[in-house]
């Protein structure tokens, strides 16, 4: 319990409250917080340029939106949701839990970590500022050359793209080496490797993709860069250059990317699951080892996305079967998923609801994914809704579920306030009800014929009543979305208190207060279990809650992260100016933050 | 007082240490995304230069060796922080910020007299894969020099003591790398035409 | 074992006197480097090897990258740790390497 005196020691010095603690922060709470907030903003964002879609596409030969809006429109709805929802939303939650599931008072470089959000933030803001210059990136979210080269898109919608681009990964980077670091480094005494809550092992998994795909996705984007700004050949056919080598370098990016975004979602209902079953996860090992062969395979799989461009029968045989091969780690994931379930005292809470959710679904989007392995078949299929029914199965019935499973989860942990349940149902239901209303209809019109990234089509083709169907599902999930965030700010002013463990649920992050005190843990507890909190509760709590009889003294405010972020983005906004020497003033930027950071004592 | 910072780590090794090999970890794949691409690309220039009309073995031969003997500095100077030797560890940090500074003056050198012979970065492929992957090397070494240059600077103020090895453990790791992504480079682009 | 998240120069001098390369171990691999790229372009400038090329300068860049890498970066007398966090994404870009030339330099030969 907490007493004035006890307040008072845990109360950190100056700076707690107010914009400049939130500017200043290195606190991993305080940052997941930022990202998650960050990300549910551009979910809606996201949300409205689908929606803009939608409703252009609800009908034939519609003229609602013409095609040069609608191609700015479909390319950043999915960059938006790709790199502005499902990455963010992800390290959210790693920055959140995964330091109070490894008893660790914080990640392993605290202002390394404000770095990757302000990063993230301005390289957000400078991508989607090209709306406000009516150029906004229009080339689809993998930017395929030759048409994203100078010659076939000569304005500034693509350049901003790369260099939006180019920023956000630098963020992604730097916070996966931060995450290893953390998760190999400062785990509890106890806290084993094969002790850990499967949401952290994912964490570690999507980190290593992380710091490996994203430098193969940088190197593009410089290519992309320098062909449109200095005139090199990397993609200019007359030069001997080849655009299929963008496809490459993308998908080899690209593919990985896909299990950066699903793998934190199969970590949080595989430790949201056994709170509302009552047993422990089925087959944690296998949990563990098939999450890091998804990984390892994902690497081998790249270019199923480019079976449509004459690669070979070899290279297609190769692909086809190594992506066939990664469908098997991932099905043991739901067995597992459902042996959990299998015989447990079931509570069917919304965080459950949406578990089960993510299960049903996304192996229908594995079902079209295994489709699209068959090279052949996949012919058929590329270009098409098929392809859209299909990522968008894994990406919102899988990503989305696992999403919002965490949030009604972990929410109360982080506000100390419990989301509506009677509200979290109906968000529920009404999500589940809208999103296979808008995708299951997509898997139809795929097969009948109608094409990815059209701005129209005929009314000869057919498919008015399809599309009708698929818009109204969307503005369902539209309004379910809208209840979620309505729950959202309800819970804040009159959410019921959490207390400490409301689901009573078995990961160490539940021993700690709600919201935790800005150290996390008056004493880092000894970990003997992999279910510490089911196995060992009064002493973990008594170890998390303890008071500390000295302050302890945690790493300072420091305004450098967000100053060094802006000299990164300045920089490559500089490139739009087109003169040349101006990029190196935001070089001198980003060269002053860095050094006064390393100069800069962590604790004040 | 208790220090959040500096409390034990669970596998007993430097944390700053584990995050820097991480780095390292994924500039391989930086460095390897461009040497595919200048492998892939090899041969696929329609108009010339071509290598085998410009590349100077001979010259970076020597620069090659410039780099290696560097990185001998690099570790005795390294050795010199650990002991506490200021002497050992003034010399030799220099030694190596001036063999990586030699080292970009051979870069310079062949970068502009490869631009007199007519290949820029925009000429054709070999211009541009060439240009791009040990242009960004070239940078990588540039920043290394900026880094040795201020340990030096540190040292020089008496404030490198053996308790700072672990800074110049973690700047002699960047080194060492960046002269191992050149081995690879010298072989691939230069001796293997 | 644990240690300070610093590195103590404590810890690293008490694991040094086990297993710690000396001057001379330092001495002899740059001498063994600068032979071995002397090696390299005397191969290169002979004509009779001109076949084994490739795997000769293969072999021998790949034996400099080693000792580098094992002696100067310390990974052979450091945990398996570091060797962990460096050699996994190395393995990925020799995949990156080796199925981008065969994608476009090995398999079109097959057409």
């Amino acid at each position: 319990m907490a007493t004035a005196e006890t307040t008072a020691l845990r109360t950190a010095p100056a700076h707690r409250s107010g914009l400049w603690s939130w500017i200043t922060t290195v606190d991993h709470k305080r940052i997941g917080i930022l990202y998650g907030a960050t990300s549910l903003f551009f979910l809606l964002v996201g949300g409205l340029e689908a929606l803009l879609i939608r409703l252009q596409l609800a009908v034939p030969d519609n003229d609602l939106i013409g095609p040069e809006l609608y191609n700015q429109l479909f390319t950043m709805h999915g960059t938006t949701m790709v790199f502005l929802v499902g990455m963010p939303i992800a390290v959210a939650f790693f920055n959140y839990i995964v330091p109070l599931q490894i008893g660790a008072r914080d990640v392993a470089f605290p202002r390394l970590n404000a770095l990757s959000y302000w990063i993230f933030l301005f390289g957000a803001l400078l991508m989607n500022s090209s709306f406000l210059f009516g150029a906004a990136p229009n080339a689809g979210w993998f930017g395929y050359a030759p048409l994203t080269g100078e010659q076939y898109s000569p304005g500034l919608n693509i350049d901003f793209w790369v260099l939006g681009l180019q920023v956000l990964g630098v963020a992604s980077i730097m916070g996966g080496i931060n995450f290893i670091t953390t998760i190999i480094n400062l785990r509890a005494p106890g806290m084993r490797l094969m002790r850990m809550p499967l949401f952290t092992w994912m964490a570690l998994v999507v980190s290593f993709l992380l710091i490996t795909a994203l430098p193969v996705f940088a190197v593009a984007l410089f290519f992309l860069t320098f062909d449109r700004f200095w005139g090199t050949k990397f993609f200019v056919t007359s030069a001997g250059g080849d655009p299929i080598l963008w496809q490459h370098l993308f998908w080899l990016f690209g593919h990985p990317e896909v299990y950066i975004l699903i793998l934190p979602a199969f970590g949080i209902i595989s430790d949201v699951l056994p709170a509302f079953t009552r047993k422990p996860l089925f087959g944690y090992a296998i949990m563990v080892y098939s999450g890091i062969l998804i990984g390892f395979i994902g690497w081998g799989v790249w270019a199923h996305h480019m079976f449509a461009t004459g690669l070979g029968p070899v290279a297609d045989a190769f692909f086809a079967a190594a992506t066939m091969i990664i469908a098997i780690p991932t099905g043991v994931k739901i067995f597992n998923w459902l042996a959990t379930m299998w015989g447990g005292s079931l509570r069917f809470d919304t965080p459950m609801l949406f578990c089960i959710a993510l299960v049903g679904m996304f192996t229908i989007g594995g079902i079209s994914g295994v489709h699209h392995a068959t090279a052949p078949a996949n012919l058929q299929q590329t270009d098409t809704y098929y392809v859209v029914a299909h990522f968008h199965y894994v990406l919102v019935g899988g990503l989305i579920m696992g999403v919002f499973a965490g949030l009604y989860f972990w929410l109360p942990k982080v506000t100390g306030r419990m989301l509506d349940e009677r509200l979290g149902k109906l968000h529920f239901w009404l999500t589940v009800i809208g999103v296979n209303l808008t995708f299951f209809p997509m898997h139809f019109a795929g097969l009948l014929g109608m094409p990815r990234r059209i701005f129209t089509y005929s009314s000869e083709l057919n498919l008015g009543s399809i599309n009708m169907v698929i818009t109204i599902g969307g503005i369902i999930t539209a309004i379910a979305t809208m209840i979620f965030v309505y729950n959202l700010w309800r819970s804040l002013r009159h959410g019921a208190p959490a207390g400490d463990n409301p689901w009573n649920a078995h990961t160490l992050e539940w021993a700690t207060t709600s919201p935790p005190p800005e150290y996390n843990f008056g004493r880092i507890p000894e970990i003997r279990s992999r279910e510490p909190m089911w196995d060992h509760p009064e002493e973990m709590i008594a170890a998390a809650q303890h008071v500390p009889e000295k302050p302890i003294h945690m790493p300072s405010p420091s305004y450098w992260p967000i100053f060094t972020a802006f000299g990164i983005t300045l920089t490559a906004a500089l490139f739009l100016t087109k003169i040349w020497w101006t990029p190196l003033l935001g070089l001198l930027w980003t060269a002053v933050g860095v050094v006064n950071w390393a100069f800069e004592p962590l604790e004040r | 007082m208790e220090h959040a910072a500096t409390h034990e780590t669970a596998t007993g090794l430097p944390t700053w240490k584990l995050g820097f090999w991480t780095f390292i970890g994924s500039e391989t794949l930086f460095f390897g995304s461009l040497i595919s691409t200048y492998m892939v690309y090899k041969g696929a220039s329609v108009v010339g230069p071509y290598p085998h009309e410009i590349l100077n073995i001979p010259l970076t031969t020597i620069s090659t060796f410039v780099l290696l003997m560097s990185s001998f500095a690099m570790v005795l100077a390294l050795a010199g922080v650990q002991q506490g030797n200021r002497k050992q560890a003034l010399i030799w940090l220099a030694m190596t910020a001036g063999l990586g500074a030699t080292f970009l003056a051979f870069q310079a050198y062949e970068f502009t007299e490869f631009y007199r012979h007519g290949l820029t970065l925009s000429t054709n492929l070999f211009g541009s894969t060439f240009f791009i992957l040990t242009g960004f090397h070239g940078a990588h070494v540039t920043v290394g020099v900026i880094w040795l240059t201020i340990l030096w600077v540190m040292a020089l103020r008496g404030r490198l003591g053996p308790g700072d090895a672990l800074k110049v453990e973690v700047a002699g790791l960047y080194w060492h790398f960046v002269d191992v992504v050149w081995i690879a480079i010298f072989t691939l682009v230069y001796l293997l035409q | 074992m644990r240690a300070d998240a610093e590195g103590s120069v404590g810890q690293e001098i008490e694991r040094g006197t086990h297993s710690h390369p000396t001057w001379k171990t330092y001495t002899m691999v740059a001498i063994v480097l600068a032979i071995i790229t002397a090696a390299e372009v005397a191969v290169f400038y002979v004509p009779s090897l001109e076949g084994a090329l490739v795997p000769i300068l293969l072999a021998l860049s790949a034996a400099k990258f080693s000792l580098v890498v094992m002696f100067y970066m310390h990974l052979k007398f450091d945990s398996r740790i570091f060797s962990g966090v460096f050699l996994a994404p190395m393995s990925l870009a020799m995949v990156v390497i080796i199925g981008l030339i065969l994608l476009f330099k090995v398999l079109p030969l097959y057409r």
